[in-house]
């Protein structure tokens, strides 16, 4: 593992000084100024086709296409040491209105520098709790659609064998694969949920091979909590449900639907309170639920003929009464059992 | 018990087929003394470079041919810098590893734009060898390239211990002067070494797209480069051993996802570790008799 970090390492300030030199003398500070638009730098620790830093970087995109700000952005900081230095020379040099992000790997170097600049709101992806007076956080709570999924999923067994494939047993993983697991139980009491975990979060070839060997196992329905699974359930023709964003598109007969998060809600409540002068260091997590648009099942795209018509039922009463404020969907941060 | 086994075998020649090309594509630059720490890059070069023209031909042996032209690329640059300007091969190898990898991913994002749905193909089916036997049926329902992988073992060992290239080849790695005094160009002849390890490199890297997946994404080479490195050791610069490495790995791996549902009360950790346990282990044993081709890591400069 050594040579990997290694590797990282390198690939990071390869990357940095090629980003760095790109961005060199785009700043313009007078501009916005003029257009009434704030100024976002968007600072993400991987490339943004990583799944979890591109919905957050959609959003922002969606915002700068509404004519809300103007954006800049730098992907793949990496986890070894850069995000500090990026964060306080973007922080020095372009001074944007607002600065969006993801901390986690990178959590006391994004705390520092939002210490260190106090005057620039941060508001970053973290597991942790936000700082008064500048530091907000948010993170994918959807652990409701999770649950939905689930529920649809308890319904759509043959073999009473449900397997979910997950990257690494950390809370925001946990949390989806344990409501998911509820939801199953749910519409299913009898229903077997086997989980296994890849330990990394991107290795498609070997989240595929898990897959394979559950449905070995006698799974016949799958959660893709990561990419690669999706794959095996279209080879083996069994259901599957994706996660993150709608990816229906890869086996368009075979993804049912899965837990989509949107973080226009987010992204839109920080710009106006930018704009009015009250920003507020808070944790952000209602705008990543149900209620407010954060969190969906993603479109079924027709497979809901699938599915009972009883189970939709319950999910459709399932999904009102979460909006409605009268189901809490349980957060059950603890590490999944292989089988439950 | 029986079908548990069977189920096992199958995926373990999966796993191991990339790493069968990969580490051959090694031993052809260890051999010559050279060792080709841009193994990483070149098997993610591959699989860019045959995903997108198997994505834009239509065609997935295009998209194959095409890792293939990409890994010798990848093992020409190598040579550039490893043969010709005699830089040392760690640094050499593990520039090729950032160039190659950062290459796919610009040209990636260049060709496919940045969708959240990984633009995909329909990869390569299992052709089935045995489809009326239950049992070898089962197992050889694999990838084309995997009977390809393993066609390989006894085709690259007659290449390197029967022919005569095979035998300049190893005194190259081991005695590049007396090579030289012999009247065989060393540098042309490393230089071939290491487009050819390159265009193996390639292939490994392509399975994992055109084959297994189907799809492209940065991470998806995901470290295999570096376990080929030890498999070479592991190996002793032989091919046949090469089999043996890759199934060995290849099976504690599809040994460790199957015990992970048995419900069995450890961590997860503990058996996702198992594959690189038993390689260190393996490594550690055979490792003892390892004779390392002389030459390696040692630029050679004409007197």
């Amino acid at each position: 593992m050594s040579k990997k970090s290694l590797f990282t390492f390198f690939v990071t300030v390869l990357m940095i000084a090629g980003l760095l030199a790109g961005c060199a003398g785009n700043a313009a500070p007078e501009e916005q100024a003029a257009t009434g638009k704030i100024k976002v730098f968007g600072a993400f620790a991987t490339p943004i086709e990583e799944p979890w830093d591109g919905v957050v970087h959609d959003a922002l995109l969606k915002a700068q296409e509404d004519g809300l700000i103007e954006y800049t952005f730098t992907e793949d900081i990496g986890y070894t040491g850069d995000m500090e230095r990026v964060l306080r020379e973007v922080a020095e040099q372009q001074k944007p209105d607002l600065i969006v992000g993801d901390a986690f790997v990178n959590e006391e170097a994004v705390r520092r520098a939002a210490a260190a600049y106090p005057e620039i709101p941060f508001v970053f992806g973290s597991e942790l709790g936000p700082v008064t007076p500048n530091l907000a956080v948010f993170d994918n709570w959807i652990h409701e659609p999770a649950y939905l999924s689930g529920m649809i999923a308890g319904g759509l067994t043959k073999s009473n064998t449900i397997g979910v494939v997950a990257a690494v047993p950390i809370p925001e993983v946990n949390r989806l694969v344990n409501a998911f697991i509820a939801g199953a139980k749910e519409t299913n009491p009898e229903v077997t949920v086997l989980v296994s975990f890849i330990n990394s979060f991107f290795d498609p070839a070997t989240a595929k091979e898990q897959a394979l060997a559950h449905i070995s196992a006698g799974a016949d329905v799958l959660f893709a909590e990561r990419a690669g699974v999706i794959e095996a359930a279209a080879e083996k023709g069994v259901f599957v449900f994706s996660n993150m964003s709608d990816q229906n598109a890869i086996a368009p007969e075979w993804v049912v639907t899965g837990p989509v998060w949107n973080m226009t809600p987010t992204i839109e409540y920080v710009i106006a309170q930018v704009k009015a002068g009250t920003f507020t260091a808070m944790d952000l997590k209602d705008f990543s639920m149900y209620a407010l648009g954060g969190a969906t099942l993603a479109d079924f795209h027709g497979n809901d003929a699938k599915v009972p018509a009883e189970i939709l039922d319950a999910v459709k009463a399932k999904e009102e009464a979460i909006k409605s404020g009268m189901f809490r969907v349980p957060i059950d941060e603890a590490q999944p059992g292989a089988v439950n | 018990m029986g079908d548990f086994i069977v189920d096992i075998i199958a995926a373990t020649l999966r796993i191991a087929t990339p790493l069968i090309f990969a580490t051959l594509g090694e031993l052809f630059c260890e051999r010559a003394g050279i060792l080709n720490l841009g193994i990483e890059g070149t098997m993610f070069f591959g699989a860019f470079s045959g995903f997108t023209a198997a994505s834009l031909s239509g065609s997935l042996w295009v998209g194959v041919l095409t890792a293939l032209v990409g890994g010798m690329l990848s093992g020409w640059l190598m040579s550039l810098l490893s043969v010709r300007l005699g830089v040392n091969q760690h640094v050499s190898g593990l520039g090729i590893t950032l160039l190659m990898t950062a290459l796919a991913l610009f040209g990636f994002r260049v060709i496919f734009g940045e969708s959240r749905v990984l633009p995909s193909i329909t990869p390569f089916s299992q052709l089935s060898i045995f489809p009326n036997s239950p049992v070898l049926g089962e197992i050889f329902s694999q990838y084309t390239l995997t009977y390809i992988a393993i066609a390989l073992i006894p085709i690259v060992w007659w290449v390197v211990f029967r022919t005569n290239f095979g035998l300049n080849l190893r005194s190259v790695g081991d005695n590049p002067e007396a090579t030289d005094a012999a009247g065989i160009n060393v540098y042309r002849l490393r230089t071939i070494a290491l487009v050819i390890g390159g265009a193996l490199m390639g292939v490994g890297g392509a399975f994992l797209s055109v084959a297994q997946l189907g799809s492209f994404t940065f991470g998806i080479v995901a470290g295999r480069g570096w376990v080929c490195i030890a498999l070479i050791i592991f190996a002793n610069w032989h091919p046949v051993k090469v089999l043996w490495g890759a199934l060995l790995f290849g099976s504690v791996q599809a040994l460790q996802s199957r015990l992970q549902l048995t419900g069995i009360k450890l961590p997860y950790e503990l058996f996702m570790a198992l594959p690189y346990v038993v390689t260190i282990l393996a490594l550690t044993l055979a490792g003892r008799n390892a004779s390392y081709p002389a030459a390696l890591l040692k630029p050679y400069k004409r007197e």
